[in-house]
């Protein structure tokens, strides 16, 4: 603002120039802060990204290279032995995940049934329950399978499968009451004046509207069990030839990678280096999967 | 198949048969449940009386010794207790600060159109199982950290005392960055979940005041969301607590406790998976009591973080957590 007559200084004008100055340089001062701030938010996005990135792209390159046909038809070969493959721990991981998976669903969606279905304080300390249990750590319930079965049965498949379920029961208990109280009051309501019994409600209504939501969280569950490890370090033993039944000692993927990561010899490391990757695309495929089947489902009901 | 009765149904007046298929479902459910109850108490239960013994033989005191020779009959646990909270510490105050400005960045500062998209890959690197993460710290970043990381904190930082000691790769340094990559994602995932939900009109309220960007995240977006960020601090913390190879891969495992942020260290879960093949009798039982010492600070971490994140009223926001 230019002063065009020299007049005696207003004091109204010069207590608002006054005033905009101060704005002015306060307006200022606050954009640099938020600016400052701000790209430090950026910064850290990048940090976050870069490690995360690199962790992919190093188990890509790394593990291509080992996966040709021997790594996905052989059986692990002894220390010292080249060659071989992991088909064993193949077999194993999905034979132990199958049987664990077959428990946990039908177990943990009735009980998420249930924590649907009542409100009382038994169902709020089970919530509470399931809700703790999903972090807790799982080498304490690899502890638990080893005192359970190993203890009285042995090492087995079937010690690491109960294991694996009893990390993946508690998932799918909250994953399918979150699915199920997803269900629209109406439709219940709808259903209930109709005169149906609430096993029919159930049965036609709640599950297969909250399908979507309880399959999502199957194959959530169900990726979280694959890649468990230390449970089934305390579990499963390991075994170099291929076997398919649960109540013996098998390998697994998993503690295969663990168990030849530390060795000296180079082609070890390679195939852990192969196994890795396939467990990794496995639990991408079944995360990204069940994002896509849940948009897919939604979309086909409407 | 039953089919839906109508009031006009004839069966309507037999009490008996129309409610015994709902009992019946109800009883299943209420089996169900119990089975689950039963499991979670089986398995406290079964951990302390496994541990019972090394409490009966050793004392409550053993916890605390400091010396882990088992040949000698001596079971101390500190080393491990406090290698268990310095890698996490290391872990924790690395993903805080990080793990917060990225959920920030996600829920406000990246362009509309790749949000979605990094948001998710966020949420699927949080699925990425601890083994892979372990063994690219082990393969991948030990030697960086060895020849490269370690050798300028010495230089750089080496007058504070924390980097004493040889450049080893492995270590408490290298096992606080593998946890902070890993629990990364979790913190990002539920900050953003909880960060996104405070109530535009707030937000846009103190726009209209004039407040800059970085005045609205400060004065009205994170006070709203602190509990739930709280939480997801806590989930993260009790996530790295109880993290096993991974940590087991590249601390080294040295049962002394650490002098230095390069030395060898150990945490209870590595010296449980560490231990348990050859371990009989007393020391067997140490190892229950070393993992019902974990599951206890486990349960505590866990049960104050839901109670964090439930009491700002995102249930949902927790499901998605524990995967």
């Amino acid at each position: 603002m230019t002063v065009l007559i020299d007049t005696p200084p207003d004091p109204i004008v010069e207590r608002r120039r006054a005033v905009q100055a101060a704005a002015a340089s306060s307006l200022k001062r606050r954009k640099l802060g938020s600016r400052v701030a701000l790209t430090v938010c950026w910064l850290f996005l990048a940090i976050a990204i870069v490690p995360l990135v690199a962790v992919v792209v190093y188990v890509i390159s790394k593990g291509l290279p080992a996966w040709n046909v021997d790594f996905f038809t052989k059986s692990t070969t002894p220390e010292g032995v080249p060659g071989g493959g992991v088909w064993n721990a193949i077999v194993g991981t999905a034979v132990i995940t199958v049987i664990g998976t077959a428990v946990a669903v039908p177990l943990g969606l009735l009980c998420g049934l249930f924590l649907t279905e009542s409100d009382g304080r038994i169902a709020a300390a089970l919530r509470f329950t399931a809700d703790v249990m999903t972090g807790i750590p799982s080498i304490t319930v690899g502890i638990f399978g080893y005192i359970a079965i190993v203890h009285n049965f042995g090492y087995s498949g079937l010690a690491g499968s109960f294991a694996v379920g009893f990390i993946m029961l508690p998932v799918i208990i909250r994953a399918g009451e979150t699915a199920f109280r997803g269900v629209p009051r109406s439709l219940n309501e709808a259903a209930m004046a109709l005169g149906a019994r609430r096993a029919t409600i159930a049965r036609k209504i709640v599950v297969p509207t909250a399908l979507p939501g309880v399959i999502t969280g199957v194959l959530l569950a169900i990726a979280r069990g694959l890649g468990e490890t230390a449970p089934l370090l305390l579990t499963i033993f390991g075994n170099q030839y291929l076997q398919w039944n649960p109540t013996k000692t098998m390998a697994a993927l998993p503690p295969l990678i663990y168990q030849y990561s530390s060795q000296p010899y180079a082609d070890l490391v390679q195939i852990a280096w192969g196994a890795a990757l396939l467990l990794m695309v496995i639990v991408l495929v079944l995360s990204i999967g069940s994002r896509l089947l849940a948009v897919y489902l939604r979309r086909e009901r409407r | 198949m039953t089919t839906v009765e109508t009031p006009l149904s004839p069966k309507v007046g037999r009490g008996r048969r129309r409610s015994l298929p709902d009992n019946g479902y109800r009883g299943m459910l209420a089996l169900t449940a119990i089975v689950f109850g039963a499991l979670a108490v089986w398995f406290l239960v079964a951990v302390i009386l496994q541990a019972k013994p090394a409490f009966a033989t050793l004392g409550v005191g053993w916890i605390f010794g400091g010396t882990w020779n088992p040949t000698h009959g001596q079971y101390g646990l500190l080393p491990f207790i406090l290698g268990t909270l310095e890698v996490t510490a290391i872990a924790v105050v690395l993903a805080f600060p990080v793990g917060l400005g990225t959920a920030i960045a996600l829920a406000f500062l990246v362009p509309m159109r790749v949000r979605p998209a990094l948001s998710t890959t966020v949420e699927l690197l949080a699925a990425i199982p601890s083994v892979v993460y372990g063994l690219w710290g082990l393969i991948v970043l030990a030697p960086v950290f060895r020849d490269t990381v370690e050798p300028f904190l010495t230089s750089a930082f080496g007058w504070t005392g924390l980097f004493n000691g040889p450049n080893n790769g492995t270590g408490l340094l290298l096992a606080g960055v593998i946890l902070f990559v890993m629990i990364l994602p979790t913190m990002v995932a539920i900050s953003r979940d909880v960060l996104i939900v405070v109530p535009t009109d707030q937000v846009e309220g103190a726009m209209a005041l004039g407040a800059t960007r970085w005045q609205v995240l400060r004065k009205v977006v994170l006070p709203g969301s602190r509990t739930g960020i709280l939480g997801a601090f806590t989930l993260a913390t009790g996530r790295a607590l109880g993290e096993t190879v991974a940590v087991a891969m590249v601390i080294g495992n040295s049962p002394y406790i650490a002098h230095s942020l390069k030395s060898s260290a150990a945490t209870i879960p590595s010296l449980i998976v560490n231990n348990f093949g050859e371990s009989t009798g007393t020391e067997l039982s140490a190892l229950f009591g070393a993992g019902l010492v974990l599951l206890v600070i486990g349960i505590l971490v866990n049960s104050a973080a839901r109670w964090l994140v439930w009491s700002t009223g995102h249930q949902s926001a927790g499901v998605e957590v524990g995967t």
